[in-house]
């Protein structure tokens, strides 16, 4: 495989064919925040976080890190006035959501975003889809999908499919970043498939 | 019908087609478009069945059912052949006045068109100033066939470029007229067909695609609708020889579930192309396989984007793909996948026919050919156009649209869709064109125009749009999904008189994120409506936010109903009609509202005689006191007072 070369906020960094602006990156030692990225997963390019400049003969543009794929020569930028900006935008956003997950605390700070800026919303999940993906991708159960469209968009447990795996895996639940995930699944399972009914073995 | 095994026998078909056919016989063609059948085009076309028969005429005079001329407004339309004698709002107790007078060609005097302005009346179709001001290289055909025939087609030279096309030209020939014409993607943003082709033509993978964009989901928007049901052999012809010159043996016709008679009529149109070996294997004996697929979408707006609708084509959530490659060369099961809008494919026969130089003579230096546009809302004229490219808005707007009416005045036209933007009055001198409307901060779009008047709010014109968008976001990404809930609830609050400072900056702030960080077209352009109309109508904004007053008086929450007592004749219309009882009046006495009863509906307002006008529309602006009980009687004014 051959070495691409590239720049990032000025560093020399050599990444592999294939390798996306967000690995090649972190390989370098630089952090590019993100909330729907995971090393086992296929790229989402859900939660934007991780846009960064690019620069490619003279013209510039804002593309996300972790679908971008390294060029040669490529310069990157990860942190501009106007990257920040739209970061800080996309956290209050998020923070009407769910103001009090740990992960949106920290970088709300690190960007100065303000977690009263808008409205409050009802539902606490940020729609990162992780649980959604690893278990589709890595379990390869279904047992959690998205519903809807839009606004209205919410993960829901099958409960056909739950009931019979989900309570020996819970994989997914150190996954999300709000809890949103295990009180879908304490819904259901009251709902769905009381303790002591469980279909497992 | 016989399989046709080569380009002589294709001619020999069509001329004899042409032989059976006598132009001077007379034909009564009646609009069986989406729009007319919704004005009873069908019983009018089953009345002339009908009425022929009992006149002892069905022998001597044909009866076509077409595709839409554009001519909406003035639905069903009917047009009697040879003379082209044009005849409007036809309703099926016309049609035996009209049938009895085809053989002394008497003309049927109350159903011309009438110029409102002139009241001149107008016989043939063609003169009529909203048909004669248009240049109608594409939607005329629409009226000469039978949308159900591809004898139809074949009689008006159908499929004779893609005849020229498998005999005559190499792939690289066709690649080079479509890109010497110049032609530009017709479904929104206007990227360059000919350089699209050659992507996917020079991309690795086999197989290849072609897909037709019939997902036309503008509100306001059908010009794709007429062309697909009025036409949709062109449609067809257009997508096998893009299917030649890229190399691929598949198409696809992607169309929403919206469309039924789009959707029968593309069928029908591909299985009569079966039968004649126009489609299937080696067409016309040249060797060349194609073969078309329809496809029926399920209602996400979203799905007309290209990579959602691939997604969506694939069996799975219609949802944009985050992948930084072209479709053209990365598609349908990450094949190269040529996807083009309908009436980009519709213009490509006629190119291979007339050549790229014809092609080009048409329009401005950036836009070339004629373009359709759907022009609705506050116009005399509602309907299909199509004009040059370069044509000024206030050509398609007065020309042809005929102006604004009850004498309202413009206030702006919204290009573009839902995502487009909105363009005022100083800028109707606005050559159309993809660049043009871009820097005017709006867009081409699908074609969608929109025209306004005084009472039209552009704020809540902003926040309609924004809601819509807000509505069909696929979820997916955060700055379309959150940015829009949030913008729209904020313009909400606007238009509710609840803004407050800084409401603009955020909504800027909102509009920046989703524009830069979205994943898709859709979030991309979504902030348009709001921009443009911060760009053109800011004062608008202010007013609601700082003085709650909405000055095209039409945000419900911001306005008041005041009867005005010296035009109030005392006539209790409007007190019976008020859902609310909030009007106090009786004979003679003037009427007067109860503003705490009062919901704002505006039926007092519409059901007010015009001669009276006495409901007055009030905003920002104290509800005049009411008169004293003994002041409410009316005294008739006697004439010359």
């Amino acid at each position: 495989m051959s070495d691409i070369r590239l720049q990032i906020d000025g560093k020399d960094v050599k990444a592999t064919e294939g390798m996306t602006l967000l690995e090649a990156a972190r390989g370098a030692g630089i952090s590019i925040p993100t909330l729907c990225h995971h090393d086992k997963l296929v790229p989402f390019g859900g939660c934007r976080l991780c846009l960064v400049e690019v620069e490619v003969a003279g013209w510039t543009k804002l593309v996300v890190s972790c679908v971008y794929l390294a060029e040669e020569n490529l310069i990157v930028r990860t942190r501009t006035e106007k990257i920040e900006k739209i970061r800080k935008t996309l956290l209050e956003l998020l923070l009407a959501h769910a103001p009090d997950a740990p992960a949106l605390k920290a970088l709300a700070e690190e960007y100065g975003a303000d977690a009263d800026r808008y409205e409050k919303e009802a539902s606490f999940c940020i729609h990162c889809g992780l649980c959604v993906r690893y278990c589709a991708e890595v379990k390869k159960k279904h047992a959690v999908g998205f519903i809807d469209r839009g606004i209205r968009k919410e993960i829901s447990f099958l409960p056909h499919i739950a009931a019979v795996e989900c309570n020996d895996c819970k994989e997914c639940f150190p996954l999300c970043p709000t809890s949103y995930l295990q009180a879908a699944f304490v819904l259901i399972e009251a709902l769905a498939f009381p303790r002591g009914s469980s279909q497992s073995s | 019908m016989v399989q046709l095994r080569s380009p002589q026998e294709l001619e020999k078909l069509r001329e004899d087609l042409l032989t059976q056919r006598d132009p001077s016989r007379p034909c009564i063609s009646a609009c069986a478009g989406a729009g007319c059948l919704a004005s009873g085009a069908q019983e009018v076309i089953d009345a002339f069945t009908r009425e022929l028969q009992t006149q002892g005429l069905q022998a001597d005079v044909d009866t076509r059912g077409t595709g839409c001329p554009g001519f909406c407004e003035q639905g069903p339309v009917v047009v009697i052949h040879p003379e082209e004698t044009c005849y409007l709002r036809v309703k099926p107790e016309d049609v035996p006045e009209i049938v009895s007078h085809l053989k002394d060609k008497k003309v049927v005097e109350r159903l011309l068109y009438v110029d409102p302005a002139t009241g001149e009346r107008t016989t043939r179709e063609g003169d009529i100033p909203f048909y004669k001001n248009q240049q109608r290289n594409i939607i005329s055909d629409n009226i000469r066939i039978d949308s159900k025939s591809i004898d139809d087609y074949l009689a008006i030279g159908g499929y004779a470029a893609l005849c020229k096309v498998l005999f005559s030209m190499s792939a690289e020939e066709v690649l080079d007229e479509i890109k010497a014409s110049n032609l530009r993607g017709r479904g929104g943003a206007g990227f360059p067909a000919g350089r699209k082709w050659e992507g996917s033509r020079n991309a690795p993978g086999e197989p290849k695609y072609v897909i037709v964009n019939a997902d036309e989901g503008d509100p306001g928007a059908f010009m794709d609708r007429a062309l697909l049901e009025g036409n949709p052999h062109s449609i067809l012809e257009g997508l096998i020889i893009g299917g030649y010159t890229i190399g691929a043996q598949e198409g696809y016709i992607y169309v929403r579930q919206e469309y039924p008679l789009a959707v029968e009529n593309v069928t029908l149109a591909i299985a009569e192309a079966e039968k004649y070996g126009l489609l299937g294997k080696s067409i016309l004996g040249s060797g060349f396989d194609f073969k078309v697929v329809v496809h029926r979408g399920a209602g996400a707006f979203v799905c007309g984007e290209s990579t959602a609708l691939m997604t969506a084509l694939e069996g799975r959530v219609g949802e944009p793909r985050p992948k930084y490659i072209r479709s053209n060369e990365k598609g349908l099961w990450n094949k190269p996948s040529l996807l083009n809008n309908v009436e980009t494919w519709a213009n490509v026969p006629r190119i291979i026919n007339r050549g790229a130089e014809w092609f080009t003579q048409i329009g401005t230096e950036s836009s070339k050919g004629t373009k359709i546009f759907s022009l609705v809302g506050k116009i005399t004229n509602t309907g299909l156009v199509e004009v040059p490219m370069g044509m000024p808005l206030r050509d398609i707007i007065y020309k042809i649209g005929g102006g604004i009416p009850d004498g309202k005045r413009f206030k702006a036209v919204q290009t573009g869709g839902p995502s487009g933007g909105c363009i005022p009055e100083s800028l109707l001198d606005l050559a159309v064109g993809f660049d043009e409307l871009t820097q005017a901060g709006s867009m081409m779009g699908s074609g969608g125009m929109i025209v306004m008047d005084e009472d039209t709010c552009m704020v809540d014109v902003a926040r309609y749009f924004i809601e819509f968008l807000t509505d069909e976001s696929c979820g997916k990404c955060l700055p379309c999904r959150e940015g829009l809930r949030q913008m729209a609830r904020i313009l909400t609050n606007i238009s509710q008189g609840k803004g407050k400072a800084g409401d603009l900056e955020t909504l800027e702030e909102l509009s920046e994120a989703a524009m830069e960080a979205s994943l898709c077209a859709l979030g991309k352009s979504a902030p348009n409506p709001f921009l443009s109309t911060l760009r053109y109508f800011r004062d608008e904004y202010e007013a609601h936010i700082q003085e709650q007053r909405c000055p095209a008086c039409s945000c419900k929450a911001l306005i008041s109903f005041y009867i005005e007592p010296e035009k109030c004749t005392g006539c209790r219309i409007c007190l019976k009609k008020c859902p609310v009882d909030a009007i106090d009046g009786d004979k003679k006495k003037i009427h007067i509202i109860d503003q705490d009863k009062c919901t704002t509906c505006g039926v007092c307002a519409d059901v007010c005689p015009s001669h009276f006008g006495a409901v007055k529309r009030l905003s920002g602006v104290p509800v005049p006191a009411d008169l004293a009980e003994d002041q409410r009687r009316v005294i008739r004014k006697s004439k010359g007072q």
